[in-house]
């Protein structure tokens, strides 16, 4: 029998209330964790993961170091309790090693890594909590990471996932629909609005492709305006906090961040 | 670019909006699922110049609801509850039924859930434009969202979250719109009125606050309408009874067995103890059904009213079969309902344990089972449960005799039988108010339910379809009991036709324009088409000549439908719904809109029309050499009938290219088919007669004819035949997992048993079916030296012992099993009439994608796709025809009576089948069966399929196969003034009276 609940209904609405377009609440949290340089945690709907960024320092393993650059090491770590089915994965999973090897490409052209030759930067991912979209999330906490960390990027990096529905194309989608929906994962620097990343693991129809692929790259930029507005915050409360008394010369934290 | 925007959620709200629960898995698995839902404030409420929301869409419910209610003067709005839809859909279908509808997402859901056929009509009456509803979705919406409380029931939160609160809200949300104006008297303000028949749901309803208005049963609500007398006779049964139980219901006696519990049934099912199967009734007996199961080769068979308990035609039920010792042979006898129960009260329900009919009928299975001769015993068994009810409305006559008054005036509730046209489905059970209205006319019942205490099922009245016998009311009865889509096409599916209408013409031929991109120019070709008299929709044309190296290039040019019904179109999607084109005598239910069956498709002569060609290079010897596809622009040089161009072809004296390439093409086609004999094809035969209109106005038949065959019938064939096959070989390479064939399997050697059996004893002839060829072969030597119609009907008794051909999708089914038994082709498909089959349609796309003319539409990619599509058309294939073939036999039927009212009619006719108590005979000039039966004791051999008639001394023998003379009558029958065909022998006895 096949599924029973609609994805798209004639409303206009999807499974859980949104429309074609809407996003999934986002909320991010970029508190101190630990000893770790970054760290931030995403959610987007019901799917939280939190990223640990260590470094740049010195490689552990001389063999794995680089003369000219730094290295990107993303180790994910998949909380048996983040899915539905309890279930232990081991971080050799081929699965996983394929996810991190998409963050670790994803990223490897953004982090400015010549200016730290020999060293090694670590990003540690948590999956806490799945509900589809995983990569998107894993990229976006990623980014926050490096940035709380202070590693220089050239630019954020915003993923979002989208799907199509028959003919009409779909924004974020959940387990549910990603298991009905051929689905794709972009990644974009909404700066310069170059792609870093597209992956597609379901058979998508070629002349669906260009509409949900410019829906994900628009849909890039409202993401980038949500983790910045995060930075901003985190930033203006680091600052009012590190002195109460004098008033800094950069009493306006948004010049810090002003566009180019 | 649309907007893209977040959605926000608080956690604050995460009670509402974030739902936990455990579920266990069928193999015991226990997983956890979390869901989110986002609640808005932006959901519309649907009602017409509403303050508060914003209406894009453009179907709205009016402000100030309908006014045409007794208890609801300030106007109102409809909001029913979940059973209201699955209990009384005939109601909310109705036309009368007008007043605007909310229609809540819980609903709607609860709906999906509980029945996907009445989720279906659902979303079809939303969608309909004569109907106000308004789909509320209410679990999105903040104020009307609610979560399931600890303990409660998820019937009772839809009852009381949703459908409750909804109606409140929907009554706050009326007033708050409406804010009164400083100084004015505040306008009246609409009500929503919950309509319920769950007696609980209507009384916590009124203590939560609905003011006691505003909360109504559907027969109360109903009453109050204007046309109350019209639809209250649409309420279902269930609609009055189930909820508030009378106290004589519950005292009757059982007379069927209790079902078995869905869970034993599976559990049977898979464990092989019971059997899973149709349920078919027989025809002949109806204290007799058969259900073929996968278990037995022969039919599993159940006597006797109590162990088909309560199966109706078409059901999937579950059946256990007896030891072997207690198994039976099928009844010789003909027993027809009407005579055995005709005194059956419909009313007196509560007696209905040991009457007399009881007893009469256990007679007659009595004296049945001690007649019982025969030692070819089947399978036997009993229903135990049924696993799916395929009810749908069927078409009846009121029994007359069941009326208690037939005063025409009279307004009174009576219980009434209706009898179901079709002879497979048992008497139903009705009350309706209207019963001496409908006396003589056809009506539309619908079966609601069953109760093991009631002899009959109990239904409603839908609707009346015109008197009996009138040609309106018998072809509109003739679709619906078919299931045949007969609506005028809407709006959404005319726009998909060009724009410019019967003007559009082929542009002129230009590099650039795209009708003509990748196009070959074939205009100058001679070519022609020929159809039978009167065709409109032409939809293939031909044309052959001769090629400087020796081979002839021959060519058929299919109408390019494709070009004009794109893929996810509306009109697209109605082609696919419909199937086919059905063809009624007098009428033909086209499946595409007329402008393009009958005028830009149709491959009219003299005109410019965009083709889709095959073109083949054959060597003299018809061998094909080479073969191409393209998309072409032709113009036909004539029309031909098929007897024009017989004409033409044998005329010495005319030698024009035309009447040359019609030659040529024939010469080919006798090779082609000589070709495809030899290889084992079968040439089969179905009784086929054509009904002569007396003129378009009156359509009278005057006469039925037998159809005709000339050589140009079997030369349109050949090449149709030669083009699928091509196209075939060609889409099922270029698509190996998707494309759209068609094939024909070969008949299981069981199916031939009893002809095999019959033509041994009778005629000393035998039938090989080891295979097409043999068979073939072996047909042709079953002839009569003295009756060149016996091996007519050999053929007829032999088709009917195949299956029949049906659309598959190449990557569904294994590949030895493509083949076309009848035509004794590896591959087949339909390809050359695609104004009038959809699955054409198909292999025109995939035809056109493989040559890379267009890119392969999405969904053809998609194997589920295609074969849910090819479901439909398998289906709508098989009901077209036999709407087809009663069509012809209600005209039969006419031509009789006509004809019967100046002479005693009397035929020739063959015995085909022999009972107990009578003869199955076959009338090969009408093309119609009938049935003698004899009241008097005659002998009967059924191992050598003879019957002896005493008359007088001298006994009289009748086989099957024999020849007879039948006297034909038509006679209405006295109750449901249904005209039926009787007939009886004259020669070799006269058997009147008899």
């Amino acid at each position: 029998m096949s599924s029973r609940v609609e994805i798209l209904n004639d409303g206009g609405f999807r499974s859980d209330g949104r429309k074609q377009y809407e996003l999934r609440d986002i909320t991010i949290d970029l508190s101190q964790q630990g000893t770790a340089d970054g760290s931030a945690t995403i959610t987007h709907g019901l799917t939280q993961v939190m990223v640990t960024v260590f470094g740049p320092r010195e490689a552990k393993m001389r063999s794995q170091t680089l003369h000219d650059r730094a290295v990107l090491n993303v180790e994910i770590n998949v909380a048996p309790f983040s899915t539905g089915e309890r279930r232990k994965r081991s971080r050799a999973d081929r699965r996983i090693l394929e996810l991190a090897a998409a963050i670790e490409s994803t990223f490897e052209p953004v982090v400015q890594t010549s200016l730290y030759p020999r060293s090694q930067i670590d990003i540690y991912v948590q999956v806490l909590q799945q509900d589809g979209g995983l990569l998107q999330a894993c990229i976006n906490a990623t980014t926050l990471a490096l940035i709380t960390a202070g590693v220089p990027l050239l630019d954020f990096v915003c993923a979002v996932s989208g799907g199509v529905h028959s003919t009409e194309p779909l924004l974020d989608l959940t387990t549910l629909e990603e298991n009905d929906l051929p689905n794709l994962t972009v990644a974009v620097m909404p700066r310069t609005r170059k792609v870093t990343l597209v992956t597609m693991e379901t058979r998508l129809h070629v002349d669906r492709f260009r509409d949900i692929f410019e829906l994900a790259c628009a849909a890039g930029q409202t993401i980038h305006k949500e983790m910045k507005r995060a930075v901003k915050d985190r930033t203006v409360a680091l600052v009012g906090a590190m002195d109460a008394g004098a008033k800094h010369p950069l009493a306006d934290p948004d010049a810090m961040m002003e566009d180019r | 670019m649309a907007e893209i925007t977040i959605r926000k959620r608080p956690r604050t709200e995460a009670v509402v909006t974030q739902r936990k629960f455990f579920k266990k898995t069928a193999r015991g698995k226990v997983i956890k699922v979390l869901r989110e839902r986002y609640l808005r404030d932006d959901v519309a409420c649907g009602i017409h110049s509403c303050g508060l929301c914003a209406h894009e869409a453009d179907v709205l419910l009016p402000s100030s609801g309908s006014l045409h209610h007794a208890s609801f003067g300030d106007g109102h709005f409809v909001l029913p509850d979940t059973n209201v839809f699955l209990s009384q859909m005939d109601l909310m279908e109705s036309p009368l039924f007008s007043p605007p509808i909310i229609l809540l997402q819980t609903v709607m859901e609860e709906v999906r859930h509980r029945s996907l056929p009445l989720y279906n009509r659902l979303k079809a009456l939303v969608k309909s434009d004569d109907k106000k509803i308004w789909t509320f979705y209410n679990e999105y919406r903040s104020e009307t969202a609610v979560i399931r409380e600890e303990g409660e029931s998820p019937n009772d939160r839809n009852d009381r979250g949703s459908i409750r609160k909804a109606t409140a809200w929907y009554n706050d949300h009326i007033s708050l719109a409406r804010p009164p104006v400083r100084g004015q008297a505040r306008p009246p303000l609409p009500t929503v009125v919950l309509l319920t028949d769950d007696v609980a749901n209507r009384q916590k309803g009124e203590r939560e606050g609905l003011t006691c208005m505003s909360v109504t049963s559907v027969r109360r609500y109903v009453e109050g309408l204007p046309e109350s007398s019209q639809l209250l006779d649409l309420l279902a049964a269930a609609g009055s009874d189930s909820i508030e139980p009378t106290q004589a219901v519950a005292a009757r006696q059982a007379l069927y067995p209790d079902y078995l519990p869905t869970a034993t049934l599976l559990a049977g099912i898979k464990s092989g103890q019971l059997h899973q199967g149709h349920f078919n009734a027989n025809a002949y007996n109806y204290l007799e059904g058969s259900v073929s199961v996968p278990a037995f080769e022969k039919p599993v068979l159940l006597i006797g009213r109590e162990h088909m308990n309560r199966a109706v035609q078409g059901d999937i039920v579950a059946v256990e079969v007896f030891d072997e010792k207690d198994w039976k042979a099928p009844a010789d006898e003909v027993v027809d309902q009407e005579a055995t129960l005709k005194n059956d009260d419909a009313d007196d329900s509560e007696e209905e344990g040991e009457d007399d009919e009881a007893l009469a009928e256990r007679k007659v299975l009595q004296t049945e089972l001690a007649k019982q001769t025969s030692t070819t015993k089947q399978p036997t068994g009993r229903v135990v449960g049924i696993v799916k009810r395929n009810w749908r409305s069927y078409v009846c006559h009121i029994d007359s005799t069941s009326l208690t008054s037939t005063n025409p005036t009279s307004l009174s509730q009576q219980t009434v039988f209706a009898t179901p046209v079709s002879r497979l489905l048992p008497r139903i059970r009705l009350r309706t108010r209207q019963a001496p209205a409908l006396i003589g006319q056809k009506i539309l019942v619908t079966i609601d339910r069953w109760e093991r205490t009631s002899r009959y099922p109990e239904g409603h009245f839908v609707r009346a379809l015109g008197k009996v016998q009138s040609k309106e009311a018998e072809q509109e009865s003739l679709l619906l009991e078919f299931d045949v889509p007969y609506r005028p096409f809407g709006k959404a599916i005319l726009d998909c036709l060009p724009p410019e209408g019967d003007r559009w013409v082929v542009p002129p031929k230009s590099a650039t324009d795209p009708n003509w991109r990748d196009r070959e120019d074939l205009r100058d070709l001679i070519i022609c088409s020929i159809d039978p008299p009167g065709c409109q929709d032409i939809d293939d044309a031909l044309h052959a000549r001769r090629l400087p190296n020796g081979n002839i290039e021959a060519g058929v040019h299919i109408a390019d439908v494709s070009h004009f019904v794109h893929p996810d179109t509306p009109m697209d999607h109605e082609a696919a719904a419909r199937g086919t084109t059905v063809y009624l005598v007098d009428k033909r239910i086209d499946m595409l809109p007329a402008l393009l069956g009958t005028n830009l498709c149709s491959l009219r002569p003299h005109v410019e029309r965009l083709a889709f060609s095959v073109i083949w290079e054959l060597s003299p010897e018809a061998e094909i050499v080479n073969v191409r596809f393209t998309k072409s622009v032709i113009a036909s040089k004539s029309a031909f009938t098929y007897e024009e161009a017989q004409i033409r072809k044998d005329d010495p004296k005319l030698t024009d290219e035309l009447t040359e390439s019609i030659r040529l093409l024939n010469d080919l086609a006798r090779k082609l088919k000589a070709g495809r004999m030899a290889a084992g094809a079968l040439n089969l035969a179905s009784p086929e007669v054509k009904i002569q209109l007396d003129s378009s106005e009156s359509s009278d038949p005057i006469d039925v004819e037998q159809k005709e065959l000339r050589e140009t019938n079997s030369l349109v064939e050949e090449f149709m035949l030669l083009a699928n096959i091509s196209v075939a070989r060609q889409i099922q390479e270029t698509f190996p997992q998707t494309a759209v064939l068609r094939r024909h399997l070969p008949p299981p050697k069981t199916n031939f048993e009893k002809l095999q059996d019959i033509l041994k004893k009778r005629r000393g002839m035998t039938l090989d079916v080891s295979s097409s060829g043999a068979l073939a072969a072996s047909l042709d030597v079953c002839v009569d030296p003295n009756e060149p119609a016996f091996n007519t009907l050999v053929r007829i008794m032999a088709t009917r012992c195949m299956l029949s051909a049906e659309y598959f999708c190449s990557g569904s089914v294994a590949r030895d099993t493509f083949g076309h038994y009848g035509l004794a082709s590896p591959i087949y498909t339909h390809f050359t009439s695609p104004i009038r089959r959809y699955a054409d349609v198909l292999a025109h796309r995939q035809l056109a994608a493989a040559i890379g003319y267009t890119p392969l539409h999405a969904s053809l990619h998609s194997k589920s796709h295609v074969e849910r599509v090819l479901e439909v058309v398998n289906k709508r294939h098989r009901m077209a025809q036999m709407a087809s073939r009663a069509s012809v036999e209600f005209y039969v039927g006419l031509a009789l009576k006509a004809r019967s009212e100046k002479e005693t009619v009397i035929e020739d006719a063959f015995v085909i089948r022999t009972f107990r108590n009578g003869l199955g005979v076959f009338v090969s000039r009408l093309g119609i069966e009938g049935l003698v039966t004899f009241k008097c004791e005659i002998q009967f051999d059924a191992d050598n399929y003879v019957i002896t008639i005493p008359s007088g001394g001298q006994d009289v023998s009748i086989a099957v196969f024999d020849k007879v003379k039948v006297m034909i009558e038509v006679e209405q029958d006295k109750n449901t003034q249904r005209g039926r065909v009787v007939m009886s022998l004259s020669h070799p006895i006269d058997s009147r009276g008899m």
